[in-house]
């Protein structure tokens, strides 16, 4: 668990003044990560997207430690290069400090077109720590879908008209394909928890191998909500359990964040735009898949838990 | 044939792929990320081994894609390392992306490419498709006529690329080249060592202590400044291409230049081409020459940055030049090398020379002597006026 007044007392490595929309759940994680390192050294990679356009726009910069961009579908890779020379100057003795290495990518960049370099780096067991941070759309280029975004949602890619509702496909499951590759740690996470996602920031950092962490972060555009919901919202998220908070601790599952009661999914639907045609009478059913969707996802993770808990 | 020109030199019988990876376990550069592609596979494969053996202290990153293999490459120099990889055709073509930002970001990453042609129809042999579509990407490009220099080129390649700030390739042809066992003289580890020094970054992401933000986003307000700053590096590195040449033969005796020149002082009818079947054309002049003919040749060793300013002095006053292509732009007019060539003339004011462009080779398509004999027998009859010039593309050796 972490402790709110050590944390306090670390510095701000991510710093105001950066150009995120008010109220991104992007920069929020950004911060509440690098926060969590303490007083670490770290490079960190990004993918491209909202979080990268947005803090490094030459020449400024709001990052305080090394931070590195070069595409849109390697932040894993080039992370992986990054620690490769940390290991090869370690050995001979040019670097001497003990640095970690974060990389971050949106849900496009980490879900679609950087999943093989995610994966790969993950198989190679850099010694990384990969952070999603998952605004369920392609916000940079314009609210587009990816494969995070869920079941229902209008994007720009996938919009609700005359014949179609929005996305009609379920998400990728990511998490549970990174915890599937068996790396020693894997978790979900949420904006609105900080106590939740710096703790596990700080399990993940600690991990002796690749770590991943998928954080749902909310986008006031995409999503469309007033910017000052943006805590709110997530903590529905998990209370749905539409995004359940939990970890896989080298192949052991743990729910993190139980909610005392479960409420229905409408509750996190409703008050965002990117879901307001669900709400028309004629998509009852659709909210009605979605709703049993969860609850079977739900379930199978509690099943989870409780075979992983006994093995 | 390869003599021996440094006293403490080794003649050794290598491939070309061989002595490309013994090239690079002596700069024994910090990272290498790779991925396998015929016919450049062996090279990462027999650096891997000596990885393996703790023969060098490299570390090895067997990556699951070229377009990760260029990333690494890319987030290793930037962190501070010498970094290297290697590759072929459609290696190069899914790393291509990267190659712009590789350059872009000024970094002096050295690469062992093995010509091989471009799907589709997939083909695994040698023409030179690959790399002249990454003509535009910023990077230093040396070609190969044999496994000597591409020995050698490979380790000039290092000090010419942490020199001048910009990622270098050095090719050899696909299966010709890198497949072919030569007679190549290798130097000494400790004085190959000495030759290329330590690489000391001016600033790397590990420096913890002065972090730094690189591969920002770059506006409307600076993206075109440091463009031209990439175009200005790439002018500037034929000074430095040269310096680095030089310093090599004041080391180890062997001479290199942007190009050479073979027979031109007097020439009147001339072939430019680049990398193996240069040495093809070399038998084809010393016949002609016993012949009385006066043909030459010139070789581009160093297409990226174009050595346009001396080639066309070296060419101005031959009659008729035919210029090899081993590749096709597909542009609906002529082939890259041509191009370069005859803009160069034009700039230059020189238009006296009748200039032709020959395709050939594509697909590893055989390229004999008597090919290149019949080249040089057409420039002749073009340049005494008994012919035309022709103004299309000429294939070599191909069925229509
Ligand atoms: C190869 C490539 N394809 C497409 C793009 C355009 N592009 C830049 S950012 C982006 C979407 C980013 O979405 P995501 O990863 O979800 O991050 P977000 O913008 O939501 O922060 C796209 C499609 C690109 N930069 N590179
Ligand atoms: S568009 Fe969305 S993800 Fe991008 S900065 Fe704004 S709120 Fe954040």
């Amino acid at each position: 668990m972490a402790n709110i007044k050590e944390l306090s007392k670390n510095p701000e490595r991510v710093t105001g003044g950066h150009r995120l929309c008010a109220g991104c759940g992007a920069g929020i994680v950004a911060r509440q990560t690098l926060l969590a390192a303490g007083n670490t050294p770290v490079v960190v990679t990004s993918a491209t997207g909202c979080l990268e356009v947005s803090t490094t726009i030459f020449p400024y910069t709001a990052w305080k430690s090394s931070f590195f961009h070069s595409a849109f579908e390697n932040s894993a890779a080039t992370c992986s290069g990054i620690e490769a020379a940390y290991r090869s100057l370690k050995k001979q003795g040019k670097v001497t400090e003990d640095i970690r290495f974060i990389a971050f990518g949106g849900d496009g960049g980490t879900y679609d077109i950087g999943i093989q370099s995610l994966s790969g780096a993950m198989e190679r067991g850099h010694k990384i720590l990969y952070v999603c941070y998952n605004n369920e759309a392609y916000m940079n280029t314009g609210i587009q879908r990816s494969g995070a975004t869920p079941r229902g949602a209008h994007t720009t890619t996938a919009p609700s008209g005359k014949v179609h509702q929005g996305k009609e496909q379920n998400r990728k499951d990511l998490t549970e394909i990174m915890a599937a590759h068996g790396i020693p740690y894997a978790a979900q996470a949420y904006v609105g928890n900080w106590n939740d996602y710096v703790t596990k920031v700080q399990k993940a950092l600690a991990a002796n191998g690749p770590s991943f962490i998928n954080v749902l972060t909310p986008c006031r555009l995409g999503w469309a909500y007033k910017p000052e919901d943006t805590m709110t919202l997530n903590r529905l998220a998990v209370e749905t359990c539409i995004w359940p908070s939990y970890e896989v601790e080298n192949g052991i599952y743990k729910i993190n964040v139980k909610p005392k009661e479960k409420k229905p999914i409408t509750e996190f639907l409703k008050p965002q735009g990117r879901f307001k045609h669900l709400f028309k009478p004629e998509n009852a059913p659709i909210l009605e898949q979605i709703q049993k969707e969860v609850d079977a996802k739900w379930e199978l993770l509690q099943k989870k838990v409780e075979i992983f808990s006994k093995a | 044939m390869i003599k021996t020109v440094y006293p403490k030199g080794r003649l050794v019988a290598k491939t070309g792929n061989e002595v490309m990876a013994e090239a690079m376990r002596q700069i024994e550069p910090d990272v290498v990320a790779a991925y396998p592609i015929t016919p450049a596979t062996e090279i990462v494969q027999i650096f891997s081994q000596f990885v393996a053996d703790g023969i060098v202290k490299s570390e090895y990153v067997a990556v699951e894609s070229e377009h990760s293999a260029m990333s690494a490459t890319i987030a290793a120099s930037a962190a501070g390392a010498r970094a290297m990889t290697g590759t072929s055709s459609q290696g190069l073509s899914l790393m291509w992306e990267m190659l712009y930002i590789a350059s872009g970001l000024r970094l002096p990453i050295v690469m062992a490419e093995v010509n091989r042609a471009i799907s589709a129809p997939i083909n695994i042999h040698g023409d030179q498709s690959d790399t002249m579509g990454a003509r535009d990407a910023g990077w230093i490009q040396i070609y190969s006529e044999n496994s000597q220099e591409a020995y050698d080129n490979m380790i000039q390649a290092t000090k010419i690329a942490e020199k001048a700030k910009l990622p270098v390739l050095v090719t050899t042809d696909g299966f010709i080249i890198s497949h072919c066992m030569e007679v190549v003289e290798t130097y000494p580890d400790e004085d190959v060592k000495n030759f290329i020094g330590e690489y000391k970054p001016d600033r790397y992401l590990l420096d913890t202590k002065r972090p730094y933000t690189l591969g920002s986003i770059d506006l409307q307000d600076y993206y075109f400044e440091h463009r031209w700053q990439l175009a200005q590096a790439m002018r500037d590195a034929k000074d430095i291409v040269l310096e680095v040449a030089k310093d090599f033969e004041n080391t180890f005796g062997r001479k290199y230049d942007l190009y050479e020149k073979f027979m031109m002082d007097d020439a009147e009818i001339a072939v430019v081409v680049i990398g193996s079947t240069a040495g093809t054309a070399k038998v084809v002049i010393k016949e002609l020459r016993e012949k009385g003919i006066k043909a030459g040749l010139i070789k581009i060793r160093v297409f990226r940055p174009f050595p346009a300013e001396t080639i066309v002095k070296d060419l101005a006053n031959v009659k008729a030049i035919a210029v090899m292509d081993r590749s096709d732009s597909c542009s609906g007019t002529y082939a890259p090398v041509y191009s370069d060539v005859v803009s160069a003339l034009y700039a230059a004011g020189i238009t006296g020379p009748k200039a032709i462009n020959y395709v050939y080779g594509l697909g590893g398509r055989e390229i004999n002597t008597e090919h290149i004999a019949a080249i040089y027998d057409k420039l002749g009859k073009i340049a005494s006026g008994a012919e035309k010039a022709f103004t299309g593309i000429e294939y070599v050796n191909v069925r229509f």
